[in-house]
């Protein structure tokens, strides 16, 4: 009997833990869930993908150099993006794809997006050298609109060069997007880029792309209330603070009191203890008090 | 502390009213849409109204009340003429601009009631004076014609109204003012048709000039019949190629015409010729005519002569007859009078007095009377463009002129205390006490409460006010040079201020301005001393400056350096000094700037490239390539709003310690740009669009590299937006179409990259991130909290408090559209709030989340008082870290000193220093006593 109770207690923390595990495993589907919210995927605890539907890979974040896989052809968009070395001309460098979806309501955005870039011949790698000698910008372009390019102008970003160079070439391209038009495009290194940039050559001249495509976010609402929340007590600021307790406003005064009563009291104790000890012993007891302080209390 | 000013701004129009009332008052309108009644004895304000910036004043008179038009000619109100109260408005239709013109006929009274005839929007409109009741309107623009004058026939109730239809066919209606029952219909057309204004010399004459403006025209309408009269300008002997215009006047008989610097007066004789009396340069002045006893007319002629103004009084007709001839001293940095008006008196020997009420080309008021300025009114201050600050001059101590002023102030007071000091002895000692006294001494003082405001105005003038008493320290009229006849001035820069080395050296800033209002337009430079307010320098440059930036570089006579960018993006940088250049070029990789085009919806980011390439060769003169450019599609987005950070933003801490004794670093860079979009159809009146089609989206930018740091949409959310970018912290206003409210919105930015820098052993080992250099060209990695919160006011300015070194709490001020300043504390606009903050948070200081933000009477900095027609509101940190001051402007000034923290580095000044010093002498004192008496009870116990 005493042994079993801790047995099934062993075994009811252990099916408890099961329980949470299994809820934490439900919740984290539910994460995956938000994700992919726009592919419509509701209910149900994994992600089913549709045969018919292409993977949910992320609209914002797509790695590049991915096959072109099956698509429609019809809402595929191309651009392209171009380069420059220092104050030189725009030259095509790469092009980026992606597929055009409209949503019932109209407004177009963009998903999928891959990028291909074109390997640096052995002309611009001269170029790109003098670059990092001279610590000058590497400049690109995009299209501000997407379908119908250029668009207005060209949305222009440009990086130290030697700010690129890792293993290999390292870029990122942050695209802000707002329906089909292109904002602004952030290029720059992956990682850090510390301030007296070192000459520094790629080991190997290729070009390693990070691709993410941004739109905007929604504010917060404002925080609605019930209006008895509102009230007077709304303006918390105003209100004085509440009143400190006796100890915590007189402590500072109230300790050495303690001490000197303590003190007073001790020698009070020590008093008629040495009393009755000594009984004649007068001279002693005296030389007791001189040392103490409260002397005044016993002194007839 | 504190100080208030009042001011008007430049004189328009102004009406006297001297019947009978006991005290005598001027009406003005102002060219800062202000209307007043002021005190024609002392200069002082009686009332004032500032109508809004759209409401333009047109015309003001005075019948029972004073009425003013304004608004385009659609807004007629009267005003209560003793105490300003507003008592009757109306509002005038009609379909299409026309003059507005405003008349106030003095015979057409049906009792009480007189009428007043406005002519606006194409239609003529009378209204009762007493309620403002609209009793008939009569439209010319449905018959196209533009009228052009409204005309009272004398002792009748009949108008004329006159006006043209096309450019060469001229109407003429007569009409019962009464009911307005068309009793007359005239038309003639004139084949060289009729160009700028009309000047009426007679109830039925009036002359034009035709197309060609060569030729004047005489029209006469009498008896029902329109005559033309052509006389050639070549005919009256004068040049009249240039520019010919005719000036609105008054006088009966005559003309003024103005030819290229020059102006005529043309009399009508009584043949109906045309002959020239008088001959003028373009600096004379005349005033309306005026009536005075009896049909007897008046003008006043106001000429230069050097440093003197020459005011004539002529009776009307008679040019060569003065009436009353003046001449009065006047100091050149109020410049060229630009307006007169004149009132009569009966003087005390019943003969005719005038007094002139004269407007200056630095928008000062005069009024002159007997050969004296009686009062003037420095009203330029009621426009000020731009702000800075100067720190006053060091006091100098042991100078013996002023032990010896010191010691003849002991000797007077000496005197005043023994009774014994005459009236001008007591009048000195109240002014060196005023002079000496604490808060407007013109000298620094240990806390930096004491500066010098230098403030730039609309009217090309600079005033130094001290910040004691919000006095005029000194005045400069920028000197205009030749090749430029119409300057507007722009902003105000510190060019020099003397710090460590250059001492002796007087501070000074720089004005830049342009020539012309395009902002192609050549810029001028001028340099200030703002000890003496004299000019030192100043360059008409062949550039014109686009953007001023001042760089964080001062050579060793501790001039800035500033970057003047100019239309075609090159820079130039300046002062133009070998030294300076070579400074720069060290710089030179390392500065950007970009600029906002927010018309065309394009921000973009610079850098020097190189040496300009042109035949001159210019060693100061850089070009700029594009680095990033931010491209906002026209149709959705629509910039409204570009806030950066203060150049001069103090900083104390990056490090933020939350409640979890976690840390948080702030992201602070100075390169940060607010950037606020909306939709374009949503970009006008609140109202004019849907919820759904209204958004206005912000962003934070990198401006270095153009990296969109933060991009957040609001939805159903629309201008205008006020923002104030401090630290790692933006705080917006907008409205909020969905909630039919204002709100203010908050957005922190914090750095990631150093948030692993918390191990204390990592700190002391030295290995972390904190000292090594930030680069823009490093990913950020960034987080941003934002929150929202209603707020009541619509907002006219946001500043935020700055101090010395930035440990003190902030506040926001805003300013208010009832035009007073609020202090708001950030701690309100913090996104950490929740609605049941912890313990720990509590004491960190979150205050529990709520809606909307509180609105306490208690922290309107600007108390009881406003601010009139708010502009800015400029914040200056003193030495003294708690306290900050403010200054707010409009057309009024207001100058404050705060405390966002209270005062807690400095003790208060009704702090007892007795008390505190009579306490420590007791001590002291108890200390011996005690000690001696226990050194005797010590021995009295050896003893026994």
């Amino acid at each position: 009997m005493k042994k079993k109770l801790p047995l099934f207690a062993l075994f009811l923390f252990f099916f408890s833990l099961l329980l949470f595990c299994h809820s934490s495993l439900a919740f984290e589907s539910d994460e995956l869930l938000v994700d992919d919210e726009e592919f419509g995927l509701e209910g149900g605890s994994k992600p089913q993908i549709k045969p018919h539907e292409p993977a949910p890979t992320r609209s914002t974040t797509t790695t590049t150099r991915r096959k072109v896989s099956d698509q429609d052809s019809d809402s595929k968009i191309q651009f392209s993006l171009e380069h420059a070395f220092g104050d030189s001309d725009f030259v095509p460098a790469g092009t980026f794809s992606a597929r055009l979806k409209t949503s019932s309501h109209g407004g177009q955005t963009l998903t999928k997006l891959r990028f291909s870039r074109n390997a640096f011949t052995g002309e611009d790698k001269e170029k790109f050298e003098k670059l990092l000698q001279d610590d000058d910008f590497y400049r690109i372009r995009l299209p501000s609109n997407t379908v119908s390019p250029p668009g207005r102008d060209y949305i222009i970003s440009s990086v130290k060069a030697r700010c690129l160079p890792r293993e290999g070439l390292d870029e990122h391209f942050v695209i802000h997007m707002e329906g089909v038009n292109i904002l602004a495009v952030n290029y720059g290194a992956f990682g850090a880029c510390s301030y007296p940039r070192q000459l520094k050559l790629p080991h190997k001249w290729s070009f390693n792309s990070h691709t993410v495509l941004k739109n905007s976010e929604q504010a917060p609402r404002a925080p609605i209330f019930a209006e008895e929340v509102l009230g007077e007590n709304g303006e918390g600021e105003i209100i004085p603070p509440p009143e400190r307790s006796f100890w915590a406003k007189y402590w500072m005064y109230l300790i050495p009191l303690g001490l000197i009563v303590i003190n007073a009291v001790t020698q009070a104790m020590n008093m008629p203890e040495e009393g009755v000890q000594g009984g004649g012993q007068t001279q002693q007891s005296a030389a007791a008090i001189q040392r103490g302080t409260g002397s005044a209390v016993r002194r007839r | 502390m504190d100080w208030h000013q009042q001011y008007i701004g430049k004189v328009k129009h102004a009406v006297f009213h001297t019947q009978k009332t006991g005290r005598k008052r001027v009406v003005v309108s102002t060219e800062e849409n202000v209307i007043a009644s002021l005190d024609l004895r002392h200069g002082e304000i009686f009332w004032r109204h500032v109508l809004g910036i759209n409401d333009v004043v047109d015309g003001i008179d005075i019948a029972l009340d004073v009425i003013t038009l304004s608004s385009d000619g659609s807004t007629l109100r009267a005003w209560n003429l003793p105490d300003g109260q507003m008592v009757w408005e109306s509002f005038l239709r009609g379909s299409k601009h026309s003059k507005p013109l405003l008349l106030v006929p003095t015979n057409l009274k049906v009792d009480k009631d007189s009428l007043i005839l406005v002519s606006s929007k194409g239609c003529l409109h009378a209204v009762s004076s007493i309620d403002g009741e609209i009793l008939w309107t009569r439209d010319f623009a449905a018959e196209s014609v533009e009228v052009q004058q409204v005309i009272q026939l004398d002792e009748s109730d009949q108008i004329y109204v006159v006006g043209y239809a096309g450019s060469s066919q001229f109407h003429a209606y007569q009409i019962n003012a009464m009911n307005g029952e068309l009793l007359n219909h005239e038309t003639a057309a004139f084949s060289g048709g009729f160009v700028g204004d009309v000047a009426l010399v007679s109830s039925d004459t009036l002359v034009t000039l035709d197309t060609t403006r060569s030729i004047l025209v005489t029209v006469s309408f009498k008896n029902r019949k329109i005559a033309f009269q052509e006389t050639h300008l070549s005919n009256l002997g004068e040049d009249s190629s240039g520019m010919v215009e005719i000036l609105p006047s008054s006088l009966t008989g005559m003309f003024t015409v103005k030819i290229n610097n020059y102006k005529l007066f043309i009399r009508l004789t009584s043949e109906d010729k045309l002959e020239v009396v008088h001959k003028v340069d373009h600096e004379t002045v005349v005033s309306d005519a005026l009536v005075f006893s009896e049909g007897k007319e008046a003008f006043a002629v106001v000429e230069h002569g050097g440093s003197k103004v020459d005011i004539t009084v002529k009776p009307g007709q008679d040019w060569n007859n003065n009436l009353v001839q003046e001449s009065i001293e006047m100091d050149h940095q109020r410049g060229l009078v630009h307006k007169v008006f004149i009132n009569n008196y009966l003087r005390t020997d019943r003969s005719h007095g005038f007094r002139a009420l004269i407007v200056m080309e630095d928008h000062s008021l005069l009024l002159v009377q007997q050969g004296k300025i009686v009062w003037n009114r420095e009203d330029a201050l009621a426009s000020i463009i731009d702000v800075t600050t100067s720190e006053l001059p060091v006091e100098k101590e042991g100078v013996s002129v002023a032990k010896v002023e010191h010691s003849l102030f002991e000797w007077l007071k000496l005197k005043g205390t023994l009774m014994l000091a005459s009236p001008e002895d007591v009048a000195a000692i109240q002014a060196i006490r005023l002079k000496s006294s604490e808060k407007s001494k013109m000298t620094r003082d240990h806390n930096g409460f004491r500066k010098l405001l230098i403030v730039l105005t609309k009217a090309r003038k600079i005033f130094a006010l001290h910040s004691g008493d919000g006095r005029v320290v000194w005045s400069l009229l920028l000197h205009k040079s030749e090749a430029c006849d119409s300057p507007t001035e722009l902003n105000l820069y510190q060019w020099q201020t003397p710090h460590h080395h250059a001492m002796d050296e007087n501070p000074s800033v720089l004005v830049v301005g342009r020539c012309g209002v395009s902002s192609k337009a050549p810029a001028i430079l001028s340099f200030v001393d703002t000890y003496t307010g004299k000019e030192l320098n100043s360059f008409d440059l062949v550039h014109s400056a686009v953007q001023v930036m001042p760089l964080p570089f001062t050579d060793s006579t501790e001039q800035r350096l500033h970057l003047l960018v100019d239309d075609d993006r090159r820079i130039h940088l300046y002062p133009k000094t070998s030294e300076a250049i070579s400074i720069f070029q060290q710089e030179f990789s390392n500065i950007y700037w970009y600029s906002v085009e927010a018309d065309n919806g394009i921000i973009k980011g610079h850098a020097v490239k190189s040496k300009c390439a042109g035949e001159v060769l210019d060693d100061f003169c850089f070009e700029t390539r594009v680095l990033w450019s931010i491209i906002f599609p026209m149709e959705s987005e629509k910039i409204i709003a570009a806030v950066s950070r203060k150049q001069n933003e103090v900083v104390h801490t990056q490090a933020k310690v939350t409640s979890e004794q976690d840390v948080m670093y702030k992201y602070i860079s100075k390169n940060l740009l607010f950037v606020a979009t909306v939709a374009p159809k949503a970009s006008g009146h609140i109202g004019s669009a849907d919820p759904d089609e209204a958004w206005l989206v912000v962003y934070l930018i990198d401006t270095i590299t153009g990296r969109i740091l933060h991009r957040m949409t609001h939805h159903g959310a629309q201008g205008p937006v006020h923002a104030v970018l401090s630290e790692n912290w933006v705080v917006y206003h907008y409205f909020n179409l969905r909630a039919h409210r204002y709100e203010m919105s908050v957005t922190e930015i914090y750095d990631q990259s150093r948030a692993e820098n918390k191990d204390v052993l990592k700190l002391v080992l030295g290995k972390h991130n904190l000292t090594a250099p930030v680069s823009s060209y490093s990913r950020p990695e960034i987080t941003t909290k934002s929150q929202t919160y209603f707020f009541t006011h619509s907002v006219k300015a946001v500043a935020v408090t700055s101090t010395a070194k930035g440990i003190t709490s902030k506040q926001l001020l805003i300013g208010t559209i009832g035009d007073q300043v609020l202090a708001l504390d950030k701690r309100f606009l913090d996104p950490r709030r929740s609605i049941n903050p912890t313990q720990a948070e509590k004491e960190e200081g979150i205050i529990p989340l709520a809606d909307s933000l509180p609105i306490i009477p208690q922290s309107y900095v600007t108390h009881s008082l406003k601010v009139e027609g708010l502009r800015g509101i400029l914040t200056v940190p003193a030495k003294l870290e708690s306290t900050t001051l403010v200054f707010a402007y409009g057309v009024d000034l207001f100058y404050t000193r705060l405390a966002p923290s209270r005062t807690y580095d400095s003790l208060t000044e009704d702090f007892s220093y007795a008390l505190l010093l009579l306490t420590i002498v007791a001590l002291v004192a108890a200390i011996f006593v005690t000690w001696v008496l226990s050194e005797k009870k010590e021995l009295r116990e050896k003893w026994r």
